[in-house]
């Protein structure tokens, strides 16, 4: 039998390297081995230079009603503005807000829901644009030709390999699904239109 | 640049930002970049990323216009911002946790306020742009040095200090070996930092080869791919004679591979905050009584973590989101000493009219990706 390894015992296998042979091979091996030369120790420094000149900020000026989360007791004084609710997705994430607390799952996954319908409501209005959604421009993915997309993923031993192909599944899928169900509803609008006309055709020959 | 859904992204024209508070600045961005948190941006991953929002919270630039109670900063003065939005001070801002500001985000209780990352991080727009918004100028923003260098600065940013905030989160001593979980920006500034901690041993894992290499040359680290065994963790115990790692730093986050079961379901299907992979092989391959430091980025929702293994082992587990500023003074010295080069993981320097290109790369790690900047286009 071999050596017992050292979790078995109360000694510890000595280092590989010495503290003079790692300060001479790394630059600045050991600089911060004082903890009180390591600017987050400790934590929490009460009293700490931060610039501020307010015991409370001024507030930025709300405009049109802001979310919160419940768990805030008021509104803060600075928030972020740069994309206000607005129309279905606008209304899940109100409730989301106004209704779940952040300790509680369906608080996130409306926010998720609601992340997917904007993207659906925007992409649907852009159509009205000079300047549609173009799925091909915007996932980048002409970069695969001119960044080595073949040589830098096959033969490299890469384990993200094994899921990477459901990415482009998992964006061109619901633009294939939306384009077929649009081609069904012209479909089923156009046999409707030309039954009716069909029937009116029939009801004038009765006559 | 605009997110527009989930992986599709592009340029568009949007009004110059407005001082909205008397402490705001707006700065003309010189030079931002893509972090690997934005990733779980693009891929859809955060709860309450709106459609029209600009991404980007690493930036440096110059101050274009002041709000009337700005004192520290003027018209023109070339500027570093961290990617925390914060007061300075609330409760947890005067005890210097920046990152915990409690009077920026709206949205949330559970994190502060972050440039360019969702409206749960407070619907800032982020710096992926040609201007941006810059609350509590006289709290966040530093000037830049003369001395050092754009793509340096922008590095102090976000990647740099939160690797060196999470070697801090190690309590590392002397001749501890330190096994860091992914060799991206923050994995690699995080086996930097704990060799100046006085780490005997560091370990870094990951899967993709071209990192591993950066990690040897760069980080001075011993490194497995854990692609290569059957058992990453067996491996670690096997490599620190059973013992395993006396501090296990998770450098990785929500979009960690290595079990295609908690990747899809975390990162594809949205069902968990993240995938726990590297958190788990963290938890089982530190020893018992070790220190897991957390800097990897994870969404709100619950993720399957091990914790009855964390709590059977002992385990201290430490993480926040990096208080940046913090750590600039010491950061600082270090550069100047020649201790750390940042700009030395820098692999692409990308037009921002090009950024789509530029996510899609690093998203895929194509090209020997390990860190793209997004230039300014000359007006």
């Amino acid at each position: 039998m071999g050596e017992i390894a050292t979790p078995y015992t109360a000694g510890k296998t000595p280092g590989r390297e010495s503290a003079d042979a790692l300060r001479a091979r790394i630059p600045g091996w050991g600089a911060d081995l004082n903890p009180a030369d390591r600017p987050s120790f400790p934590r929490e420094q009460p009293g700490i230079q931060t610039g501020a000149h307010w015991d409370f900020p001024e507030r930025q000026p709300e405009g049109s009603p802001r979310e919160r989360s419940i768990e805030h007791a008021m509104l803060t004084p600075v928030f972020g503005t740069s994309a206000p609710l607005k129309g279905p997705s606008g209304a899940i994430r109100k409730f989301a807000y106004a209704r779940y607390s952040e300790g509680r799952a369906a608080h996130w996954l409306l926010l998720i829901a609601a992340d997917r319908v904007d993207a659906w409501e925007h992409h649907l209005r852009s159509f009205a644009t000079p300047r549609p959604d173009n799925p091909v421009t915007e996932t980048g993915v002409l970069g695969e030709f001119r960044r080595h997309g073949i040589g830098s993923r096959f033969g490299r031993n890469r384990v993200d390999v094994n899921h990477q192909w459901m990415d482009p599944v998992l964006v061109v899928g619901p633009w294939v699904a939306a384009g077929l169900g649009a081609a069904a509803a012209v479909r089923a609008l156009a046999r409707r239109t030309s039954g009716k006309a069909a029937g009116r055709t029939t009801a004038a020959v009765r006559k | 640049m605009v997110y527009r859904g989930p992986y599709k992204i592009r340029v568009e024209e949007k009004d110059i930002p407005k001082i909205e508070h008397p402490n705001d600045a707006i700065v003309r961005v010189s030079t931002g970049a893509i972090c690997g948190s934005d990733l779980h941006l693009y891929h859809g991953m955060m709860p309450d990323t709106r459609v029209g929002t600009t991404f980007g919270h690493e930036f440096v630039g110059v101050v274009h216009e002041v709000g009337p109670s700005v004192q520290n900063l003027a018209v023109g003065d070339r500027v570093m911002v961290p990617f925390n939005v914060y007061c300075g001070s609330c409760w947890f801002c005067s005890r210097g946790l920046f990152s915990n500001c409690h009077n920026v985000n709206p949205n949330a209780t559970a994190v502060g306020g972050i440039y360019g990352y969702s409206h749960t991080c407070g619907g800032y727009d982020g710096g992926q742009a040609e201007f941006v918004r810059v609350p509590f100028a006289d709290v966040g923003p530093s000037k830049i040095p003369d001395w050092m260098d754009e793509e340096d600065a922008v590095l102090l940013t976000d990647a740099l200090p939160t690797g060196y905030f999470g070697a801090q989160l190690g309590d590392i001593a002397e001749g501890d070996t330190v096994v860091v979980f992914g060799a991206g920006p923050v994995g690699l500034f995080a086996a930097k930092s704990s060799w100046l901690m006085g780490a005997g041993r560091v370990i870094v894992i990951d899967h993709l080869e071209y990192r591993l290499e950066k990690a040897r040359t760069f980080a001075h680290a011993e490194t497995y791919n854990f692609g290569e065994y059957d058992d990453i963790v067996v491996h670690l115990k096997r490599a620190t004679d059973f013992l395993g790692a006396d501090v296990v730093i998770d450098a990785v986050g929500a979009e960690a591979d290595g079990n295609f079961l908690q990747h899809v379901t975390g990162t594809k299907l949205k069902l968990q905050g993240g995938s726990p992979v590297a958190l788990n092989w963290a938890i089982d391959s530190v020893r018992k009584g070790g220190t897991v430091s957390v800097v990897g980025a994870y969404g709100p929702l619950f993720s399957a973590v091990k914790f009855g293994d964390a709590v059977n082992k002992g385990l201290t587990l430490r993480m926040n989101q990096c208080p940046v500023k913090r750590q600039w003074p010491r950061l600082f010295e270090h550069i100047r000493n020649g201790y750390l080069k940042p700009s030395d993981i820098v692999t692409h320097r990308i037009p921002l009219e090009h950024i789509a290109e530029g996510y899609h790369l690093f998203s895929a790690k194509l090209d020997g990706c390990i860190k793209p900047l997004i230039v300014s286009t000359p007006a």
